[in-house]
């Protein structure tokens, strides 16, 4: 019973993370039908921004209040000299140029940061754990962590629902022709949700930098996660992104912590052993198959 | 005099000659360089029937080399390690689990079949990351070069080398013909306008399917290879970076032509191999070359003579 | 004879829109039929609806008396139910003779034939060659359908609809954004057409319509106003204030 509490908080926690990161890339395949492969990548740099700032200044809140800013004007410059060339182009030259930067930017901090992993302490404020239950301690940071990601995917809910630009972001991502139509600026819309997503995929990256190991490579394996989240939620939409990445990340966690002793019980232990440690990780694989099977835009595909 | 003949004729005839510049250099890496190449142009060549004849721009392709590359370690594993064999299995593996999940992701249209590829194939990845009873991530090793039909030809590391040639080749022949025939013309009729090719009266969704399983098949054959080359598989052989070098190959060589992807698979990874020799740091420079070309669009021809 | 096309209280809403509106009609085999209405009157729609690229709301489509209103595009172009499209939809890579042979080779049995060259299939080439004669392009049988002339491209649109072997052609503003000698020659080329297949024409140029048709039905907002003759339809006061009345004052 404790464990199946640590492990919802930890599928939960995972869940949030794939949240910050798909909620940017979603709208920008869904508003630019821009295909990035970096957005990945601009995490990892989140991370390590992250860790080297904190470093610098020795203080955690002012490292992570520092990294906001500098993961946004990373973006935007890779908008700005890259991306910004590429919108309307065959997604096979989007797909060529974000994998080149993808190579780029592991090698690039590989060559500053070096290639061991780096780790980054967790702030005195929230060092520690709670009791859950008598002796059950969880860290504190971690549900810091899931509580700061809801109030940032609040805050989103209300930007993208009641805001004037929100509205434009949704108009974007339900039918592109229609905001030039509108008279939008469709230039400085792409820039709001681009900066958007990188400022959301550079928290992400702040966020864990405490917990996971910050090393090249990260942000590659979070990439290939965070598409089946969009596959799973529907492309363009913030409401699809939330909860397939809840979903996403509790089935993957739960799944395999607990699918291997569940399977025991079907059959013989050492059978599902075997079974159960190669069946859970593809898990999320078939939960995507089956959504598109049975939907192929997405539980909640944004109107076209 | 007919060109579309004559020009591959030459390019294969310089390839085969390969071997003999070797011997003047270090024969053994060269060899092997240029094994791996013409094997990567195989894998590349089949993707490039699917994405640029077919318009089904699959992120999963590495899965199809690794699956190739498995049905050759497990038939070696338990004695039937010919190269006949192996192909024969593989082969039919391969499309069978190009069948299966391009009829969920051919569902989706755009984006979504990128990404759903792209998922499967990292479904197959984890797959044999956590099968044990073959070395999960560590992979396993093959005790010796598949025999072929019963010989031990293959053994010399230059008789491989023409293996992979004649498989090429052979590759070539197989995909140009199929490209040039009645369902080929259906083929490229979906990419170029899927709705007037249902008009016509052709469900698109067949034609896509068969054209997924040929290019497993071929891509498979290229993961038997390449196991042998290695003389070792583990899951890296699959990962999406690998399928996203497919893709790079196949698009610097020109989308749709199946010459060019084997002339952009050699040209990226001798290129890759020539910068891995004087830095460390080979994506630095990499990595920006691709963003350029891809700025310029058409691929290396679009470098040299100018994009869109 | 009984009716080649029948449709049963066809309806279509987009939202708010209600493009088609319990839509009753019959298509007698071997006549001309053409329908006419303002613009946005849902003619496009319909013949959508008809064709299999959009699913009715409510309602039920016959062809040769088997209900195909649970078919796909290509099942009913595969029974002889063949659309052309009003902004010509070609294969803009192929040549025009490729288009017209591909076109050919839906009609040629299976096309999972996967080593013979199709370009040397002499008789689909053939069969093509015939429909590009017919519509006056026998000269164009090599160009790229991309390269060629706006007018050349709807014509081209008309030889590929003729190699489908239609048992009814429904043919989508043919006339639409042609010069007058052009307009000329597609009207003489449906004159003899008309005499072979039976069409169902949507179409604004009211002097083709009245030219050609042997029978005209008129679409306003989405609902059938009128059914008949041609002179009939021009006299009928009910047409002249839904219809021709609007355009004069427009």
């Amino acid at each position: 019973m404790a464990l199946l509490l640590v492990q919802t908080l930890n599928g939960l926690q995972l869940g949030i993370i794939l949240f910050l990161i798909s909620a940017g890339l979603t709208l920008v395949f869904g508003v630019m039908n821009f295909v990035n492969l970096a957005h990945g990548a601009q995490y990892m740099v989140g991370a390590y921004l992250a860790a080297w700032l904190i470093g610098l200044t020795g203080n955690f809140w002012l490292g992570l209040a520092l990294t906001l800013p500098a993961t946004l004007a990373f973006g935007l410059a890779l908008e700005a000299l890259i991306y910004r060339h590429l919108y309307n182009r065959d997604p096979l030259d989007q797909i060529l140029a974000t994998f080149g930067l993808i190579l780029f930017i592991d090698e690039g901090v590989k060559t500053i940061w070096g290639a061991e992993p780096i780790s980054v302490d967790t702030p005195a404020a929230l060092a520690g754990g709670v009791a859950l239950m008598p002796g059950l301690l969880y860290p504190i940071y971690r549900l810091a962590l899931i509580g700061a990601g809801l109030a940032v995917a609040a805050l989103l809910y209300l930007i993208v629902n009641h805001t004037r630009v929100g509205m434009r972001v949704r108009a974007g991502a339900s039918n592109s022709a229609m905001i030039s139509a509108l008279g939008i600026d469709i230039g400085r819309l792409f820039l709001i949700v681009f900066g958007l997503g990188a400022t959301l995929a550079g928290l992400a990256g702040a966020l864990v930098a405490p917990i996971l190991s910050v090393e090249p490579g990260m942000g590659d394996s979070v990439l290939i996660l965070v598409f089946v989240v969009i596959v799973i939620g529907g492309v363009g939409s913030i409401r699809g992104a939330f909860l397939g990445a809840l979903l996403v990340g509790l089935i993957d966690t739960l799944g395999r912590a607990f699918g291997p002793a569940l399977l025991d019980l079907a059959m013989n232990p050492s059978a599902a052993s075997q079974t159960g440690r190669s069946l859970t990780p593809m898990l999320i694989y078939l939960l995507m198959a089956g959504v598109l099977f049975v939907r192929p835009s997405g539980l909640f595909p944004v109107k076209r | 005099m007919n060109w579309r003949a004559v020009v591959p004729g030459f390019g294969f005839a310089a390839l085969a000659l390969v071997p003999l510049a070797a011997r003047w250099g270090p024969e053994a890496y060269a060899l092997n360089l240029a094994t791996r190449a013409l094997i990567f142009a195989l894998a590349a060549m089949s993707l490039q029937f699917m994405l640029g004849c077919g318009g089904l721009v699959s992120f999963g392709q590495a899965a199809y080399l690794g699956l190739g590359a498995y049905a050759a370690a497990i038939l070696a594993r338990y004695g039937g390690g010919d190269l006949l064999l192996e192909a024969g299995t593989a082969i039919p593996a391969a499309a069978l689990f190009a069948v299966a999940t391009s009829a969920i992701s051919l569902r989706a249209k755009g984006v979504y079949y990128i990404m759903s590829t792209l998922a499967f194939g990292q479904m197959l990845y984890f797959f044999f990351v956590s099968l044990s009873a073959l070395g999960g991530d560590d992979g396993v090793t093959l005790d010796a070069r598949a025999r072929l039909a019963g010989t031990d030809w293959l053994a010399s590391d230059r008789a491989f080398y023409y293996a992979a040639l004649a498989a090429l080749a052979l590759g070539y022949l197989l995909l140009d013909r199929i490209v040039g025939s009645r369902f080929g013309r259906v083929l490229g009729a979906i990419r170029q306008n899927p709705l007037r090719v249902r008009a016509l009266g052709f469900e698109p969704f067949r034609y896509q399917l068969a054209a997924c399983a040929i290019s497993a098949a071929l891509c498979a054959v290229a993961g038997v290879l390449l196991a042998n080359l290695n003389s070792f598989v583990s899951p890296a052989f699959m990962t999406w970076q690998r399928s996203g070098d497919l893709i790079v190959m196949t698009v610097l060589g020109g989308v749709g032509s199946l010459g060019g992807a084997i002339l952009g698979a050699l040209a990226y990874l001798l290129a890759s191999e020539l910068v891995s020799t004087y830095t460390e740091h080979s994506g630095l420079w990499i990595g920006p070359a691709l963003v350029l070309v891809a700025l310029r669009g058409r691929g290396l021809a679009g470098l040299v003579w100018g994009g869109r | 004879m009984s009716a080649i096309l029948r449709l049963e209280g066809l309806s279509k809403r987009f939202g708010a829109l209600a493009v088609s509106q319990d839509i009753c009609l019959e298509l007698a085999p071997g006549r001309l039929h053409a329908l006419i209405g303002p613009n946005g009157a849902g003619k496009t729609s319909l013949i959508n609806q008809i064709s299999g690229a959009l699913a009715p709301d409510a309602g039920r489509i016959f062809f040769e008396d088997e209900d195909v209103t649970r078919l796909g595009l290509a099942q009913r172009a595969r029974r002889g139910l063949v659309r052309s499209f009003q902004v010509a939809s070609l294969f803009d890579g192929f040549s025009a003779l490729d288009n017209v042979a591909l076109a050919a080779q839906a009609r040629a049995g299976s096309s999972f034939r996967f080593f013979a060259r199709a370009g040397k299939a002499a008789d689909l080439n053939a069969k093509a060659r015939v429909a590009l004669d017919r519509v006056g392009l026998g000269e164009r049988v090599g160009r790229r359908a991309g390269e060629l002339s706006h007018g050349e491209r709807r014509l081209l649109e008309i030889a590929v609809a003729l190699a489908c072997q239609p048992r009814l052609l429904l043919l989508d503003e043919p006339f639409a954004g042609l010069g007058v000698e052009e307009s000329a020659e597609a009207l003489a080329l449906l004159q003899t057409l008309k005499t072979e297949v039976t069409m169902l024409l949507v179409e604004h140029d009211m002097e083709a319509v009245f030219a050609l048709a042997d029978d005209v039905s008129v679409l306003v907002g989405g609902r059938l106003i009128a059914s008949g003759a041609p002179e009939a339809i021009r006299q009928s006061p009910a047409v002249r204030e839904a219809y021709l009345g609007e355009e004069e004052a427009a």
